[in-house]
């Protein structure tokens, strides 16, 4: 399994009031990782180290199998990044960022970012400033994409678009890992978009990565567990992240077996799980700590 | 290639994927030696994760149903008609004893069993 494209290693990063701490993430090539978790989990932190804009206390991250530091250059020219807020200059136009982002990689493709711009429906000859959020983004997305990258970071690149855009943009990222050797890496707390395509979850909470596996795995071994309001207090022990409401609680569990092994289960209702879920019931967990 | 998935079938996405297959095989819509798309295809156009289509996949091979030749793709199997037909058979006889069996746990009595049973058979091979 040497074929990681992104491998995090005991990575740590401090500031005053908040800490990264041992953060472990491996991603095999060929594949897409979601990234989740809460406003201010770290996620965008962690995807700043990867690129190695902002410096680590300890650890070690290796993006296509090199250190991202020490190979940094040509580890950027094979990596696509797409920040949270891209950054342009506003006064320009679509054409002009583009000519510019293109001198800092060996391998631009003009044409294929005009293909890429027709496709998107984006004028090159518009000002950035002139630019709706979701072309703002697939104009970066685009940039992204011309240089012929095998690794794909995006940091929420869907949060505020709409339904249609935010598909097309998956629908991009299963055409990029259509070759094998290519991998994405993309945060989102957009559940609906990571639980339709990506192959791994990562879920961090308040620095700390929770769980980082299949997301199948994820998806059926969690399970949602819901009751009667007045029997809440029997199974506190044994669920995760109980949330009691006026009639009834909701918990989930992550081995249903053992689970129903010691409880009654007549007068409960089990429910498939979706991200959503597990995010909302760990998230609730961590807090009551 | 179409095959009805559903998110609100309780059934895992990679079973529904690889039954869908599995009925296009047996109804001989796709035949031994045709080529089904790749992983990654059938992905993106299920807009699903690669690792469902993948065990899907891998589930229909430990069938027999498929072949994947690493580099080339998948293909329909040259598949025997009998072993198919027995494999299916013994599950059909595991999970109907399971019901059986939650039946008698749960005080069902044989005749009300057998009702519903006919009831069922008559429902779905009505008319074909």
């Amino acid at each position: 399994m040497e074929d990681n494209i992104l491998e995090i290693i005991n990575l740590n990063k401090n500031y005053d009031k908040f800490k990264l701490c041992d953060i472990n993430i491996t991603l095999p090539r060929g594949y897409i990782m979601g990234f989740v978790g809460a406003n201010g989990a770290g996620k965008t932190t962690t995807i700043k180290l990867i690129m190695n804009m902002i410096r680590r206390d300890s650890g070690k991250i290796n993006v296509i199998g090199k250190d991202n530091i020490k190979y940094e250059i040509p580890i950027k020219n094979k990596t696509g990044y797409v920040g949270e807020q891209p950054v342009f200059y506003d006064d320009l136009t679509v054409g002009w960022t583009a000519n510019f982002a293109g001198k800092f990689y060996s391998d631009w493709d003009g044409a294929a970012f005009n293909e890429l711009l027709t496709r998107f429906g984006v004028d090159k000859t518009k000002k950035i400033k002139q630019l709706s959020k979701g072309m703002r983004m697939k104009t970066a997305l685009a940039i992204a994409l011309s240089h012929r990258p095998e690794f794909l970071i995006l940091d929420e690149p869907t949060s505020g678009l709409d339904p249609v855009i935010r598909d097309e943009l998956l629908d991009i990222l299963m055409e990029f890992i259509q070759d094998e050797r290519h991998g994405v890496f993309f945060s989102s707390h957009i559940t609906s978009d990571i639980e339709k395509i990506a192959d791994y979850v990562t879920l961090i909470d308040n620095g700390k990565i929770i769980f980082s596996e299949e997301k199948d795995k994820i998806l059926n071994d969690w399970k949602l567990v819901k009751g009667d309001i007045n029997k809440s207090d029997d199974y506190r022990d044994d669920l995760v992240g109980l949330k009691v409401s006026k009639t009834g609680f909701s918990g989930i569990v992550k081995d249903i077996d053992a689970f129903k092994a010691c409880h009654d289960m007549s007068l409960l209702t089990i429910d498939k799980i979706s991200l959503d879920d597990v995010l909302l019931h760990l998230a609730k967990k961590e807090n009551q700590k | 290639m179409f095959i009805p998935i559903s998110n609100n079938n309780p059934r895992p996405l990679y079973e529904q994927i690889s039954e869908g297959i599995k009925t296009k095989i047996l109804r001989g819509e796709l035949m031994p030696g045709d080529a089904l798309p790749s992983i990654r295809q059938l992905a993106q156009d299920l807009k699903t994760s690669v690792i469902t289509t993948k065990r899907a996949y891998f589930e229909l091979e430990q069938q027999k149903l498929i072949v994947m030749r690493p580099g080339k793709g998948s293909f329909v199997a040259d598949y025997d008609v009998d072993e198919i037909t027995s494999l299916s058979l013994r599950k059909i006889q595991q999970q109907m004893r399971e019901i059986v069996d939650e039946a008698k746990r749960t005080g069902v009595l044989r005749e009300d069993l057998e009702n519903i049973f006919y009831k069922i058979l008559e429902e779905e091979y009505c008319g074909r």
